[in-house]
């Protein structure tokens, strides 16, 4: 197969060429990380054997007309603290090539990929995360008529340094009905309607139990906008896919429905979303665990906050189960109105609350069965529940200001599959200011308090939080931050735990798409997350350098 | 495995060698509407283009183009440029692109790429990250990351390349 795409990328460049005499463009990017660890007894951080940690990969990718080939080569020396160690080591876990003729695309190698939003498949790489369950093997898209788009695919998926068990087919097509009939060419109302079936394949050599080696899941989309008003919906079926072991052999099958309504015009947006989940873990191995061979993705139905103390305790889907709801208004006052000032206004209301199923998930085993309701909230486990809100105002040619109030449950137990029995209630108030000294530099300040719930019904975790950072920045080259982190003390299953500032300071230097930074400092443990996938980082303290570059 | 990164990247950078400017590659995206669009039909009739890679979740990103949109008028009025804003939220914040992009009156055209697809293929590895195509939409400028002031040199390679 190496040897195969070697052959390929050597070859199609040359065959191309042949043809017209352009050679082709090349471009690539680069990302280096790297952290020293010393040991900080006061904020339970523990050095490392090797000094020093890195993360790092370099892209390249040849295009010339309709082909493409692409390398990745990555390296983790060993790899940072909160990225699991099966990373640890080099190579080359990304390489493809690419051609499109007539409407029909073929990438050989690995590929990444989304079908729908995800519910019963999706391909992606997170890097910050250590997230990369790319596949590898064919993939085919072809557009046979106007608005109509068909893929199918058949692969094995990256598992660190090698690849899942199970073998990997899947197929897609989404019809646009306003492209594809010239009756509705003009009409307002556009409709989209979309299907996919995915199926794993996986021997089965279980001694007590008879599994299915193929395990199929479909789903079915639609995407209807008309003027101002959209409205999107996907339902996902999963056909039963027990695990083999004595506690977890379930027989039941998976369902996802998802659908979100929004209304939307100039200086105004209001989202509607509703969720319901009800085992839908899905992976390229049967049994696989955390962030492991995972087909699917369930967007988490949250929002995902930007500041630090905000994003405290972000919430992460519950694939087993969970019932979800979200709404968010976004207003603009206009200039010059009362509430607008002179600049105007800027104001978001988001809500959004995640309770369980009405007794767990769906399950189907030899000793007895659970279905839930479809519809139930009051009397469940509430798994996470938000309110914030967001103001954002220019007061004069200078100062801009952002001010946000979260006020938000947490529950740490299902969450991060802790054993506290009580949710957490935290409230969180942030400023920041932007005041522009000169045109090209200007200082960031941010304040922000986290206060938890004293009440006894709440459990207090580690107490409150008051963080302050101070940025410095001169376009186009340089930035300068401190930033420091303070916690009261806490007391935590009879451990007392003294009052600390993580203190940390750092500065930049970019030009063009070279960019250098350099921090030190503590940095607290806690929950790393994008798009609602989380990572755990445990706390630090050292030096961390990190470039980035492309060309 | 060293063998063939090696052998690769040597023959690349040397079929390389006399490299043209880069263009766009062609890559699927999506509306506000969900509909399927293709990186190639990227157009502003000769004029240069401003392609910015940003997310609902990213603070610079959304002031890069908020400080553009104050200035936008007198940009186009001057140079006839135009902004094509990629997201690059996922599934889990794509609905909010659309109401985002309206609360904060930008004109801008703006396209979703929740896979990352076009991200890659553009070698974006972190938002904000701009790029600046001239008339015949070749990638003559790029940067990434986003401090107060960027868009005035960005602007002044804007009106180099302007026709």
């Amino acid at each position: 197969m190496k040897t195969f795409l070697l052959l390929a990328t050597l070859c199609c460049p040359f065959l191309v060429l042949a043809q017209d005499n352009s050679p082709g463009t090349i471009q690539g990017d680069f990302s280096f990380n790297a952290q020293t660890y010393y040991e900080d007894s006061a904020i339970n951080a523990s050095k490392v054997d090797e000094f020093m940690l890195m993360n790092g990969y370099a892209n390249i990718l040849y295009n010339k007309g309709n082909f493409t080939a692409g390398v990745r080569y990555e390296s983790y020396m060993n790899a940072l603290q909160g990225f699991d160690t099966d990373y640890n080591g080099h190579g080359i876990p990304y390489r493809f090539a690419q051609y499109t003729i007539h409407g029909l695309d073929i990438t050989i190698g690995n590929f990444y990929e989304q079908f729908g939003n995800g519910l019963i498949f999706r391909s992606y790489e997170e890097k910050n995360l250590g997230i990369d369950n790319v596949m590898d093997g064919f993939r085919l898209k072809y557009s046979p008529l106007k608005g109509l788009m068909l893929k199918g695919f058949i692969a094995k998926q990256r598992l660190f340094w090698e690849h899942g068990p199970g073998i990997i087919r899947g197929i897609d097509g989404e019809l646009n009905l306003n492209q594809a009939l010239s009756s509705l060419e003009n009409s307002k109302t556009m409709a989209i309607l979309g299907g996919s079936f995915v199926s794993r394949f996986q021997e089965d050599n279980n001694p007590v139990y008879n599994l299915p080696q193929n395990v199929a899941a479909y789903a079915f989309r639609t995407s209807i906008n008309r003027g101002k008003v959209s409205f999107n919906s996907e339902y996902a079926y999963k056909f039963n896919d027990p695990k083999g072991g004595i506690a977890s052999n379930n027989y039941a099958p998976g369902m996802a429905l998802t659908s979100n309504l929004s209304y939307s015009q100039r200086g105004l947006g209001i989202l509607l979303e509703a969720h319901r989940v009800d085992n839908m873990d899905y992976r390229s191995k049967r049994g696989a665990s955390l962030n492991d061979l995972t087909l699917n993705y369930i967007p988490a139905i949250s929002k995902q906050h930007a500041y630090t103390l905000a994003a405290f305790y972000p919430f992460a889907t519950q694939p087993m189960g969970e019932l979800g709801f979200q709404g968010q208004v976004n207003y603009t006052f206009k200039k010059k109105s009362k509430i607008g000032g002179k600049y105007g206004t800027q104001v978001a209301l988001n809500y959004s609350r995640i309770n369980g199923l009405n007794g767990g998930h769906s399950v189907l085993t030899e000793s007895g069965s659970h279905t839930p309701m479809f519809f139930s909230i009051q009397n469940e486990e509430l798994f996470f529940r938000d309110f914030n809100i967001n103001l954002k105002k220019k007061l004069s040619k200078k100062v801009k200001l952002v001010a946000n109030y979260v006020d938000l449950i947490y529950n740490k137990d299902v969450i991060e599959g802790k054993n506290n029995g009580k949710n957490i209630h935290a409230r969180i108030g942030i400023v920041e200011l932007n005041y522009k000294l000169k045109p090209k530099h200007t200082i960031i300040s941010e304040v922000q308090y986290l206060s938890v719930d004293k009440d006894d019904t709440y459990y207090q975790d580690q107490g409150d939080w008051i963080m302050g950072l101070v940025e410095y920045t001169i376009s186009p080259h340089w930035f300068f931050a401190i930033m420091d982190q303070y916690n009261g003390g806490y007391t935590s299953e009879g451990k007392t735990y003294d009052a600390v500032h993580y203190l940390n300071i750092s500065c930049g230097y970019s030009k063009g798409t070279n960019r250098f930074e350099l921090g030190y400092g503590k940095k607290r443990e806690g929950i790393f997350c994008v798009g609602g996938v989380c990572r755990e980082v445990p706390s630090s303290n050292g030096f961390t350098l990190s470039i980035t570059s492309s060309f | 495995m060293k063998n063939l990164l090696f052998v690769s990247a040597m023959v690349l950078f040397t079929i390389s060698a006399s490299s043209q400017n880069r263009t766009l590659p062609n890559v699927y995206l999506k509306t506000l509407d969900n509909a399927t669009i293709s990186s190639s039909e990227f157009d502003n009739d000769g004029q240069p283009i401003i392609i910015s890679f940003w997310a609902t979740w990213c603070k610079p990103c959304i002031k890069e183009l908020s400080n553009i949109a104050e200035v936008y008028d007198d940009w186009q009025d001057e140079t006839g440029v135009k902004v094509i804003a990629i997201s690059i939220d996922d599934a889990r914040n794509m609905p909010k692109v659309k109401p985002k992009v309206n609360s904060e009156l930008w004109e801008y055209e703006v396209y979703c790429d929740p896979n990352g697809d076009f991200k890659r293929a553009m070698g974006v590895s972190t938002v904000p990250h701009t790029f600046l195509l001239n008339d015949k939409k070749e990638i003559v400028y790029q940067h990434t990351g986003y401090k107060d002031g960027d868009e005035y040199g960005l602007f002044e390679k804007v009106k180099k390349y302007a026709k």
